[in-house]
């Protein structure tokens, strides 16, 4: 293909031709930009949490007396035991992603300093299994040590206590955590056991550092403990929801019973985003179909204008396939001018977002990316009024107007 | 002239359909989509509290440690109980409230009626006065009935409908975390967003969230039996308790305190009371760092909080991207759609009319573009406006076209087309006459 009358001829129109490269520069910028958020936003809602998520479901009880309350606990871990399909049952103080951050900043030494928060949690007997933690070094707690613990003004009294991975390696780089110390407030812990990461309880505020950043503690029954972890098979999840709300409602006249699955309690915390998600991909799709609509309508134009001398180069020789290919090559040389700038200003938008909104850096393979992307969409807005050039009769050359 | 520009304009959008409803969708989706992001920007940066707003001041101190790890050098956003406790006491403001949030399990006051967690915030006696909250029913509890420790309480609207079916519940009494509270008032619709008093509002929704179910006097709240969290609990120091759910903690920021002065006088003299403040608790050995406090008024303290989500400005931002990108996309369509008119400018031309004239009629054409697609964009930005609703964030409850960003729609659209067809038409106005004519 003959690319050089192309270029004489957009120098002719020059200025409809230099919208189209800006538009589709811009399109192209915008797009890299939210595809680029969407993706990160995306791996947010699938970081990966070292609890069996399908299997637990969580029962939430407020409003019994606190002194009264951990007297109660084994009684309805008893009766949650009971429920059909049940394997296994806990109390615990809270739960990741429960948005009620109980964070402590651990460090290795006594004095140490940190600026990491680590979400707490503590646990009754029983809880490595109904979380389903995923045990990678050590051992879990004992019975002796569950029955030796509890909080006091929520600090463990315990003297040992579970780390995950992450931790492990960020407080104990290339070295082994077990038996290691853990202080916190003037009190230390020994590190019994490495689980694999589990999320924080507040993971998109609490920082890169904080996000996989979790102590567990043993602990006797205790009236903090205001949630009740069930493991069951997935399948069974809603219909123990439901039974389990009606037997410790029972049991607890005065309390306010609630459950709901952890699958649930995952959607609730990401709902923002998943939302924000949605909000950007609507925004493209309306901007990738405005780009549409302006080569449509300024292709159409041109086609529309050049009616005649198409007629002629048909008359001379030229087949539908040349005429075809003559505007799907312009729109190539258009878009491909588009797609130069385009990449240009997608990198500086992702700097300014990164200076104003803490936004990362963008891969490289977006930017090629977003050009193909547009490249695609150039091709698929230019078929129609191409085809419709290609569809003028050779005899218009002989008609004047 | 005006008139007849009208009509040509209209004849000229209705013999190239296709193109004229290109560019009318073009606007109307570049329309749509930042409206219904600006309508969202402007009511989340909105005064919550425009009457008010030029007179409540958020009294802030710091009694941090000298040396803390990433420690910034603004002082913490709440107080720690005892500071709240002396600014409370501190005489110098005529209004001053002191206040927390959580929730509690309330029934009423008869047997096997059943218990249900309520939100609730935790005040003293001025809150309601000085944030202008309405009464339906009865009164705000007496500054003495604060310093009694009275199990007292206010209803919101919606937990009197819930709890005694919108009658006048003043002296029925509630069982509130196991003790009796009598009610002695019901406010009526009031819920500014954003939630200034409390932009961390531990009850879910932090700056959006909405106004609590009932308001209980602070010192009682504060020795109830029952712990539900102290509000959002700031603590710091290797001190046994700290991270403790003891809310008199020496180390533990939570309790957020309002002002209200009324004069720069005033002002001047509490900013100047805090820092007296600060040096006497400096002297005494309880603040560690030279006196650092903070007045700043209602307005400026929810620009300092950042209450409008980031994500929401960005999303703005992208919101005008994509109407740029539609402008842009006008631009092209009506310099193609005013050229193909060059043989009919031609003939305007040679008969007499004025370049000027020409200019005019293709401007009046972009007008109604304009115009349509703004009409058209509306239920766009309402459709789009309805679907934020439908998300499950605080803030999207607030998502609703009033007239004001009606009217700016439509204006917006108007200019964007106005901004976009001024190019085009001066190209068509150019148009040189003998070629076009010739031709014909």
């Amino acid at each position: 293909m003959e690319i050089r009358p192309i270029f004489s001829s957009l120098r002719r129109h020059r200025i409809p031709a230099l919208l189209i490269v800006l538009e589709i520069a811009l399109a192209c910028a915008v797009l890299c930009n939210a595809v680029f958020m969407i993706g990160q936003r995306m791996a947010n809602i699938h970081w990966p949490n070292g609890i069996d998520e399908a299997g637990i479901s969580v029962i939430t009880v407020n409003g019994t007396d606190a002194k009264l309350a951990a007297s109660n606990i084994p009684r309805d871990l008893a009766a949650l035991r009971g429920v059909a399909g049940v394997t296994a049952a806990a109390a615990v103080t809270s739960m990741p992603l429960d948005q009620s951050p109980a964070l402590t900043g651990f460090t290795t030494t006594p004095d140490g300093k940190t600026t990491v928060n680590t979400s707490v949690y503590f646990m009754g007997r029983g809880g490595e299994q109904a979380l389903g933690l995923h045990l990678l070094q050590g051992r879990f707690f004992n019975a002796e040590e569950y029955a030796d613990s509890g909080l006091k003004d929520f600090q463990s009294t315990a003297h040992v206590a579970l780390v995950t991975a992450s931790d492990a390696k960020r407080l104990w780089p290339g070295k082994d955590a077990l038996g290691k110390q853990l202080y916190a407030n003037g009190k230390s812990w020994t590190v019994v056991g490495v689980v694999s990461d589990v999320l924080a309880m507040d993971p998109t505020t609490s920082g890169p550092g904080g996000r996989y950043s979790s102590v567990f503690y043993p602990s006797q029954p205790d009236g903090m403990m205001g949630n009740y972890v069930v493991r069951s098979a997935p399948q069974d999840r809603d219909r123990i929801v439901r039974e389990a709300v009606q037997t410790i409602s029972a049991l607890n006249p005065g309390a306010v019973v609630e459950g709901k699955t952890y699958a649930r309690m995952r959607s609730d915390y990401f709902a923002n985003t998943s939302s924000m998600v949605w909000m950007l991909v609507l925004v493209c799709a309306v901007m990738l179909a405005v780009t549409v609509f302006g080569i449509v309508g300024l292709t159409s134009f041109w086609v529309g204008q050049r009616r005649r001398q198409i007629g002629i180069r048909r008359a001379v020789g030229a087949t539908r396939g040349h005429i075809l290919h003559y505007f799907q090559t312009e729109n190539f040389l258009l878009s491909t001018g588009g797609v130069v700038v385009g990449m240009l200003l997608a990198f500086g938008i992702n700097l300014y977002l990164m200076q104003h909104y803490a936004m990362t850096r963008m891969p490289w393979y977006y930017l090629p990316g977003g050009a193909v992307a547009l490249w695609l969409i150039g091709q698929l807005a230019v078929l129609g009024p191409a085809l419709r050039a290609a569809a003028v009769p050779p005899v218009v050359a002989t008609r004047s107007v | 002239m005006f008139g007849y520009y009208l009509d040509l304009a209209l004849r000229s959008l209705r013999r190239n359909k296709v193109l004229s409803a290109l560019m009318m969708l073009a606007i109307a989706l570049g329309i749509g989509a930042s409206i219904t992001m600006l309508t969202v920007l402007h009511n989340l940066s909105g005064n919550p509290l425009p009457q008010r707003s030029g007179v409540l001041f958020h009294p802030q101190v710091d009694p941090r440690p000298a040396n803390l790890p990433g420690a910034s050098k603004e002082p913490p956003d709440g107080l720690t109980y005892l500071d709240a406790v002396n600014l409370y006491q501190l005489g110098i403001a005529p209004r001053r409230a002191v206040m927390s949030a959580n929730w509690l399990p309330t029934r009423l006051d008869a047997p096997d009626s059943p218990l249900a967690m309520r939100t609730d915030r935790a005040t003293t006696a001025d809150f309601f006065a000085m944030f202008d909250v309405p009464f339906v029913y009865g009164s705000a509890w007496s500054a003495q009935d604060d310093a009694n420790h009275a199990q007292v309480v206010v209803l919101s609207k919606a937990l009197n409908q819930k709890l005694f079916g919108g009658a006048d519940s003043v002296g029925k009494t509630l069982v509130i975390a196991t003790k009796t509270f009598r009610v002695v008032g019901v406010i009526g619709d009031w819920n500014p967003q954003p939630h200034f008093y409390d932009v961390d509002d531990v009850n879910d929704g932090g700056a959006f969230a909405d106004a609590e179910q009932m308001y209980l006097p602070f010192f009682t709240w504060l020795n109830l039996p029952q712990d539900y969290g102290y509000g959002p609990m700031r603590c710091w120091g290797n001190d046994p308790n700290a991270g403790g759910h003891d809310p008199k903690a020496k180390q533990c920021t939570w309790a957020q305190f309002w002002v209200e002065l009324d004069t720069a006088a005033q002002v001047d003299s509490y900013r100047s009371a805090l820092k007296q403040y600060s040096e006497q608790q400096h002297q005494l050995g309880r603040f560690q760092r030279a006196p650092n406090v903070r007045l700043r008024g209602l307005l400026d303290w929810l620009d300092y909080k950042h209450v409008v989500p980031v994500t929401v400005r960005m999303q703005t931002w992208i919101a005008f991207g994509v109407l740029l990108i539609c402008m842009i996309n006008t631009v092209g369509l009506m310099v193609a759609k005013f050229l193909r008119k060059s043989g009919e400018i031609g003939v305007r031309r040679a008969l007499g009319a004025s370049g000027r004239a020409v200019f005019l009629q293709c401007l009046v054409e972009a007008g109604v573009v304009g115009v349509a697609g703004g009409l058209l964009g509306l239920p766009l930005a309402w459709i789009g406006l309805w679907m934020v609703r439908q998300q499950p964030v605080s803030f999207a409850a607030s998502a609703h076209l009033d007239l004001s960003m009606l009217g700016a729609a439509l204006l917006l659209a108007l200019l964007a087309t106005l901004g976009a067809g001024v190019w085009p038409a001066w190209r068509a106005s150019r148009v040189a006459p003998a070629l076009q004519v010739k031709s014909l």
